[in-house]
């Protein structure tokens, strides 16, 4: 790797560490470094420091808060993919950390950064947005928090404010009843999702009663299939929820690239949703 | 027990997996420098100024040069393989000087103390060019008001050649197949990326490069930049792999030794793996036009094949004889009557290509199987059976093929009958029947290959026939040590393959030593003097034979010293197990014993000199020909059109085998790169001539996660060519693979009218061609 020159310092606190941000509009976070140190290595990016946030106790662990959890934004993939808590009352988050790259990238890779940087193709951001997560981001300035839904602004652009650090996601506990799928869709084991749905279902009486699904690459950002949510509600279990998963791609702008154009790219969409809405409702 | 044919590790692996290699990029020289070198932005254009100035300027900056600043001294990169007589060798500075013509072409370089200062003086290097139109369709390229890449046009060469009357051939023929295939092009990536260093003391030069020709490159770097060939020598180290991209003379070769002659000191060059995407010349690459013509019971009456074979933007060492290893190929293992065989190379502003894997035979191979498979879908026949009713029989051998080359042994019968076992053919045929039947979304595909390759390059009057500039011999040495040890030496450069290991049993066999006892010294030109180098699956074929007669040699001498010493005559004793026995008695000397007496030289005999060593060349009279049976069944969703491999068997042919734990791992690889080629990989440039599969997040290599489970199994026919019975393995897998797998694709489609996806097949490709 042969990035251009910057400075390193790795910051000892998170209010140092809003310092350093704040003080110098070209410095960056370094979380895991699996996003952003690509960008230098092919010079896309000239931060002139990285503040390195990977040693503070607010930023680590995963944590049962009662009504929700709480993912730290250091928490790597595989600690998320693992943990009790996550698989017990938020296993979509873990179903889908399992599918991020390697376990290399998953070592290094954190959750926190994987929103923080919002690349559509992540697999995180997708999730994120179907369980109605509560970004927790801090600064000089002090906390705030920012609902799922105005986070992902753009494409690799988030709501995060310059000098903003996220410090975590609150993961709302959804209860009894849910059931949970994430399908992706992608060429080989370590490539990026062409694809991704992120479906939640909650069922009762052979009905779905409520679902909430998320679409990884779908756009700029991850987006929720709302018109599908709407069709599925109080359906039954059947041939008709395909039917109602054609309207998955509805509202989606999706992007071009060398592994899909978008008109495919919406076919996946629906028949993966129609597979994600099965698999998360436990019908065959 | 004799060693040949024993699962041994490999001798090499213990030092390479735990890290105490000697890749060219670990090694150090005092005072070393770093080169870095500025690429074209541009497919095409005129270069109307280089200032470098800037780059001089900046810390750590040692030097800054432009293809101008070398434009006396830096010669053209060899092609060495002028094929036709029409064949137009452009010049080919290894830094341009006053146009390029691809992205990623050489225009500047710096020269810094570190690799970081490298990369910041290059943005400080300012070029300016003049666009010129691109040329990327060989179509479009061969049309009269195209573009041109050279001054002299677009077609760098064509050639034709026709057996037998092939009009007869298709003038009434019951079925006629009409195909055109495309070989996407690829990228070698082999997992160690290129690097150079070179080394002066003033007068003469040391070149390190992860190569797989130490020997051809030292030759060709001094025809190139005129250093005396005495004054070069030339280290191939540890090298991670090249499957024929490291089989070149290469631009940063050159400069690496021209700037350490400039600057009188060490300079080193490594290349990211983005710059290797660009630069690491590319392969396949061709445009198959295939006629067959066929009687109403499959019988084949002729073949006519048309290439379309892309150069890029240079001829590079053996760029235009790629397509050519395949001409006498198509015809595969199959009889007919009549042939036809053309080829028209053409220049584009790409990344010229050459050999990569299997080299034109891969490309054969799939033109010829799909045909089969085709041939078989019109005929409503099994494809097996198509094949059986074509191919030589076991009793036909040896047997001259249409195309001219003699195939001196192999047993297709038994391979196959071999894989259908393995494979459980007939089970999954009605699995695939029973999924058809009931509309299954996901359906089955069974593809068939029925390869044979010609390898071993070889037979020196051959390859001169074919004006290849090279022989097709190899060196090898063998000397005992005073105390019993062997040392080898081999002008073979392994990279990957596992010689030392391989050759250690083959000479702990010859001269009765133990396996442990052997070592074996090669890629270095002080070291192993004489050598034509790894490639085209010849080291064991050629160089190991070569290593063979060296050991028989050793033994003629320890034969005359023990018949001195025992005090009999020469035919009077008998060898085995390393130790000379006067038949009839109980007198004796070991091999390690006569090798002290040739050290001490107390008592020699007359004409016998106080060495236990020996050389020997050997150039096979034929190429090698193995062959071998690859069933492949494929899932085929067809709602996303996501294909999955179920289960995959290869029965290979490769006659004596020395090590099979080798000779598995080069199957498996091979199978991967295959399937690699069918299913992930390909090199995309855009309209204006960029390439965009630049790092791996595009340019897709399947990991062992995206490979089923290989079954593997070998018939063993021997090769009458050479006295071990060996043929090569290095390309099997690769060659026999890729059809495999695009045959199980369309057989898994053919009821929904597909009858082709083109290559890589990926999942949307495959769902447009259900649309
Ligand atoms: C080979 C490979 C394959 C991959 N495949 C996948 C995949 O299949 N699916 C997938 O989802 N991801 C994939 N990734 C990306 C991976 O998930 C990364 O971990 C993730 O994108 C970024 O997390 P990171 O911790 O490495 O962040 P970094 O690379 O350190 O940072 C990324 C960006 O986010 C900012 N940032 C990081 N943390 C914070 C924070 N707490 N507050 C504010 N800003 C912050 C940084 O400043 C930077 O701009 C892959 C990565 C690689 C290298």
């Amino acid at each position: 790797m042969i990035p251009a020159q910057f400075d390193y310092v790795r910051a000892t606190s998170l209010s140092e560490a809003c310092q350093e941000l704040a003080s110098d509009e070209d410095a960056k976070a370094l979380a895991g470094g699996q996003s952003l140190l690509p960008l230098l290595r092919l010079r896309l990016a000239y931060p002139s420091k990285l503040v390195d946030i990977g040693r503070l106790p607010e930023l680590s662990g995963v944590h049962d808060r009662g009504d929700h959890v709480f993912i730290g934004a250091m928490a790597t993939h595989d600690e998320v993919m693992r943990s009790g808590v996550v698989n017990t009352e938020c296993p979509l988050v873990a179903l889908a950390a399992a599918t991020v790259a390697d376990p290399a990238v998953r070592h290094r890779g954190t959750f926190g950064g994987s929103l923080a940087h919002s690349d559509p193709a992540g697999d995180l951001p997708a999730v994120v947005l179907a369980l109605d997560g509560v970004f927790v981001a801090r600064s000089a300035e002090g906390e705030r928090e920012i609902p799922a839904a105005e986070f992902f602004v753009d494409y690799l652009e988030s709501a995060l404010r310059p000098g903003e650090i996220l410090v975590g996601v609150r993961i709302p506990k959804l209860g009894a009843g849910w059931g949970f799928h994430y399908e992706k869709f992608h060429r080989t084991a370590q490539a990026w999702t062409i694809v991704g749905v992120a479906a939640a279902v909650r069922r009762s009486n052979g009905a779905i009663q409520e679902a909430r699904i998320g679409l990884a690459n779908m756009g700029p950002t991850p987006v929720r299939a709302r018109a599908v949510e709407t069709a599925l509600q109080g359906m039954e279990l059947g041939d008709q929820l395909k039917q109602a998963c054609q309207e998955a791609d509805a509202d989606t702008s999706p992007p071009s690239d060398l592994h899909a154009q978008p008109d495919y790219r919406r076919h996946l969409a629906r028949v993966l949703t129609h597979r994600a809405v099965r698999g998360a409702s436990g019908s065959p | 027990m004799t060693e040949v044919g024993r699962a041994r590790r490999r001798k090499e692996d213990a030092r390479l997996l735990s890290g105490r290699t000697q890749w060219t990029d670990n090694l150090r020289q005092p005072g070393m420098l770093h080169v870095m070198f500025l690429r074209s932005p541009m497919a095409h254009a005129r270069i109307t100024r280089v200032d470098v100035s800037a780059a001089l300027g900046l810390p750590g900056v040692v030097a800054a040069y432009s293809g101008q600043d070398f434009a006396a001294e830096q010669g053209s990169l060899p092609c060495a393989w002028p094929v036709t007589d029409n064949v137009v060798i452009p010049e080919h500075p290894p830094m341009a000087t006053s146009e390029v013509r691809y992205v990623g072409e050489a225009v500047a370089c710096v020269v810094a103390t570190d690799r970081y200062r490298a990369a910041d003086a290059l943005e400080a290097i300012e070029v300016d060019y003049e666009p010129l139109p691109a040329v990327l369709d060989m179509n479009e390229a061969l049309t009269p008001d195209s573009p041109k890449v050279h001054e002299a046009g677009n077609q760098a060469y064509s050639m034709q050649m026709t057996v037998g009357d092939i009009d007869a051939a298709f003038r009434d023929a019951p079925v006629v197949i009409d195909r055109t295939y495309v070989q996407q092009r690829l990228i070698p990536s082999a997992m160690e990326p290129r690097a150079v260093l070179a080394n002066t003391d003033g007068d003469s030069f040391t070149l390190w490069s992860s190569t797989q020709i130490p020997h051809i490159l030292r030759v060709m770097l001094a025809v190139v930049t005129g250093i005396p060939e005495h004054k070069i020598r030339v280290v191939a180290p540890d090298v991670g792999g090249g499957f024929g991209s490291k089989l070149q003379v290469t631009a940063e070769e050159v400069l690496c030794l021209l700037i350490a002659k400039r600057l009188g000191k060490a300079v080193k060059w490594v290349e990211s793996r983005s710059e290797g995407n660009l630069t690491v010349h590319h392969g396949r690459d061709q445009i198959q036009h295939i006629q067959l013509a066929a009687e109403a019971d499959g019988r084949i009456r002729g073949l006519k094949v048309d290439l379309l074979a892309d150069m890029g933007a240079y001829l590079m060492l053996i760029t235009p004889g790629i397509p050519l290893l395949g001409a006498q190929m198509f015809n595969a293992i199959y009889k007919m009557d009549a042939y036809e065989f053309g080829c028209t190379g053409v220049f584009t502003t790409k990344m010229p290509t050459d050999a990569y894997r299997g080299a034109g035979r891969p490309e054969a191979t799939y033109g010829i199987e799909r045909m089969m498979d085709e041939l078989a879908a019109e005929l409503r026949l099994d494809p097996l059976e198509v094949r059986r009713r074509n191919w030589i029989r076991h009793e036909e051998f040896p047997y001259t093929t249409i195309s001219g080359l003699t195939y001196d042994s192999g047993n297709y019968e038994a391979a196959t009958d071999k894989a259908l076992a393995l494979f459980g053919y007939d089970k999954l045929r009605a699995e695939q029947a029973d999924r058809r039947d009931r509309g299954d979304p996901v359906q089955l595909g069974i593809g068939v290959s029925t390869f044979t390759e010609m390898c071993g390059l070889a037979p020196s009057r051959g390859l001169g026939a074919a004006n290849f500039g090279a022989g097709g011999w190899e060196h090898g040495s063998v000397r005992m040590l005073p105390t019993g040890k062997v040392e080898v030496i081999t002008g073979s450069s392994p990279h990957g393959q596992g010689h030392v290991t391989a050759w250690s049993q083959i000479v702990a066999d010859s001269l009765g030593v133990p396996f442990e006892d052997v070592t074996v010294l090669h890629g270095d030109t002080a070291i192993s003097h004489k050598g034509m180098d790894t490639y085209g699956s010849r080291s064991l074929t050629v160089g190991g034979i070569a290593v063979l007669r060296a050991c028989d040699k050793v033994k003629d001498k320890a034969r005359k010293l023990a018949a001195h010493l025992l005090e009999c005559s020469p035919d009077d004793l008998d060898f085995a197990d390393g130790v000379f026995k006067v038949r009839g008695t109980e007198s004796q000397k070991s091999i390690q014993e006569l090798a002290f007496a040739a050290f001490l030289a107390h008592d020699l005999p007359e004409g016998v000199e106080a060495r236990l060593d020996s050389d020997a060349t050997f150039d096979p009279e034929n190429f090698s020909f193995p062959h071998g049976t690859h069933l492949c069944a494929m899932e085929v969703d067809t709602e996303t059109g996501m294909a999955k491999i179920r289960s995959y068997v290869a029965v290979d042919d490769i006659g004596k085998v020395v090590n099979p734990l080798i000779v598995e791992g080069q199957i498996h690889g091979g199978i991967a790169q295959g399937i690699a080629q069918a299913l992930f990989e390909e090199a995309v440039y855009d309209a204006d001539g960029n390439l965009l599969t630049t790092t791996m997040a595009d340019y897709l290599l399947p990991s062992a996660a995206d490979l089923p489970e290989f079954v593997t199994d070998r018939t063993e026919t021997p090769a009458t060519s050479n006295p071990l019975g060996v043929k090569g393995v290095g390309e099997a897998g690769t060659i026999a693979s890729t059809p495999a797998v695009v045959n199980a694709i369309v057989d898994a489609l053919r009821p929904h009218g597909v009858h082709d996806v083109q290559m890589p097949c990926t999942p949307e490709r495959i769902w447009r061609a259900l649309a």
